[in-house]
């Protein structure tokens, strides 16, 4: 038997630029859900700051939303969130069977609504921020 | 396989006149010698000319190529080769034409030529297509060919297919009714709604393709993959199936390396050659074992 030659991880990621719709689908999924996790525990610490009293909440949720790279980083969120909610619908409708050949177009659709989402919200998380 | 004939080279041997004497003879010899050489270096000159010089459009084609067993080629490389174009040529021509005429070593899997034996499903111009149903017409040129990617390769564009194949038979691709019909000639029977079901899920054709674009195959080995979960779809859902076997079969398909490693990438089903839709199919039975196992009546 002739050895083989394995292509290692260029097989894989290394072909980013290759890969289709349900691919980056998946890809952007998995990273906004692991987003949105991460960003409960940062949640619940600023939120048990209330722990020590009105006062230190005040001062720390004032303090941060004072810092305009945590404004930036609100629309971030947001984007993560509104992408991984409608994502997510997509794939409840994948699950159950139903338009199975528009699967691309409704990644797509999901990502321009994202896009609007954010780009609408901007003004809101951003005002008073500079 | 040239579409050009290199051209016959016209009978240019003047004999002069013989001349007499015998110590003439080693002169004459040698003289008719030369003229040999040369003719011969002219027609294989005419023949590298018409082998690497083609009239009208050529293509080029990048071929991924790795010999093992051969010193100096155990590094993986690309040689480019080319090809001249001609309507309704594909890639498995243009790989033939190349073998043929290029590089006798040039190594590849391939038989029907028709989309029917699965043996040449390649990595071409980054996605998996069978070689005797890609166009070149409609491809990016210069085209890109290389074996399937998560297969171990064997030699050039042949790659390992025996894990693919055991993955096909862990299913039991098997017919296996619970009754037989009473007369010896009598056939089993299917609705046409039951056919109509199932006759997608019957095109398989082998290939792999499926198997190789799959990024979660890739990364465990032994999950079933599309082809082996359409396989035992193809089983499952045929109305003739024995009640032991389906649920058999549905043990196989709902084990931990069955339906639900498919995170619905699409990959599979955006290549194959065949337009089974192995996603929905999937999903279909990934909605039985949910079904199955809420059953407590
Ligand atoms: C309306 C809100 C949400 C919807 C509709 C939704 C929907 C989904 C769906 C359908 C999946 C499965 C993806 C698959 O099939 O592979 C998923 C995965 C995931 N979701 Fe959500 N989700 C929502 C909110 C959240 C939130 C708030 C978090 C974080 C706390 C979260 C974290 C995750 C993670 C980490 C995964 C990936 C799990 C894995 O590795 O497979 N999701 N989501
Ligand atoms: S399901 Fe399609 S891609 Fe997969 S092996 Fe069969 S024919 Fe090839
Ligand atoms: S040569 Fe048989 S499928 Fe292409």
């Amino acid at each position: 038997m002739s050895e083989s030659y394995d292509r290692g991880l260029v097989e894989d990621f290394g072909r980013w630029t290759e890969f289709s719709a349900g691919m980056w689908a998946w890809v952007f999924h998995k990273f906004t859900g692991w987003v949105l996790v991460g960003y409960l525990f940062t949640h619940i610490s600023v939120l048990s700051t209330s722990l020590q009293g009105a006062q230190a909440y005040n001062n720390t949720l004032s303090g941060l939303e004072s810092l305009a790279v945590v404004r930036i980083l609100e629309v971030g969120l947001l984007a993560v969130a509104v992408f991984h909610i409608l994502n997510g619908i997509r794939l409840l409708f994948v699950d159950l069977g139903v338009g199975l050949e528009a699967q691309d177009k409704s990644f797509y659709a999901s990502l321009v609504l994202t896009g609007v989402i954010v780009v609408a919200s901007v003004p809101t998380f951003l005002t008073g921020a500079f | 396989m040239s579409t050009q004939t290199p051209e016959t080279e016209t009978e240019t041997e003047t004999e002069p006149e013989a001349e007499s004497g015998a110590s003439a003879a080693p002169d004459h010899q040698q003289r008719r010698m030369d003229e040999k050489r040369a003719r011969a270096e002219a027609r294989d000159d005419a023949a590298a000319q018409a082998a690497t010089e083609f009239e009208g459009e050529t293509v080029e084609l990048k071929v991924f190529r790795y010999d093992p067993e051969v010193e100096g080629k155990e590094e993986p490389r690309f040689d480019s080769f080319t090809v001249p174009f001609e309507k309704g040529m594909t890639v498995l021509d243009a790989l033939i034409f190349a073998r043929d005429e290029y590089d006798s070593s040039l190594t590849f899997r391939h038989s029907c030529r028709q989309a029917v034996c699965g043996s040449d499903a390649f990595f071409i111009n980054g996605s998996q297509q069978l070689g005797c149903q890609t166009q070149m017409g409609d491809l990016e040129w210069p085209v890109r060919v290389e074996p399937l990617p998560h297969q171990d390769v064997v030699k050039d564009l042949v790659v390992e297919m025996d894990h693919f194949y055991d993955q096909m038979e862990s299913v039991q691709p098997f017919f296996d009714p619970d009754e037989l019909p009473d007369g010896e000639l009598d056939e089993q029977r299917q609705s046409r709604e039951n056919r109509e079901h199932i006759k997608l899920s019957t095109r398989c054709i082998w290939c792999g393709a499926c198997m190789s674009s799959c990024n979660i195959a890739a990364g465990d080995n032994q999950y079933l993959g599309p082809a082996a979960i359409n396989k035992a779809y193809r089983f499952y859902m045929d109305e003739r199936e024995g009640e032991q076997k389906r649920q058999e079969r549905l043990e196989i398909i709902e084990q931990e390396h069955g339906v639900w490693r498919c995170q619905t990438q699409f990959s599979c089903t955006e290549v194959c050659p065949k337009d089974i839709p192995l996603t929905e199919h999937i999903q279909e039975l990934k909605r039985e074992a949910v079904k199955e196992n809420l059953k407590f009546w």
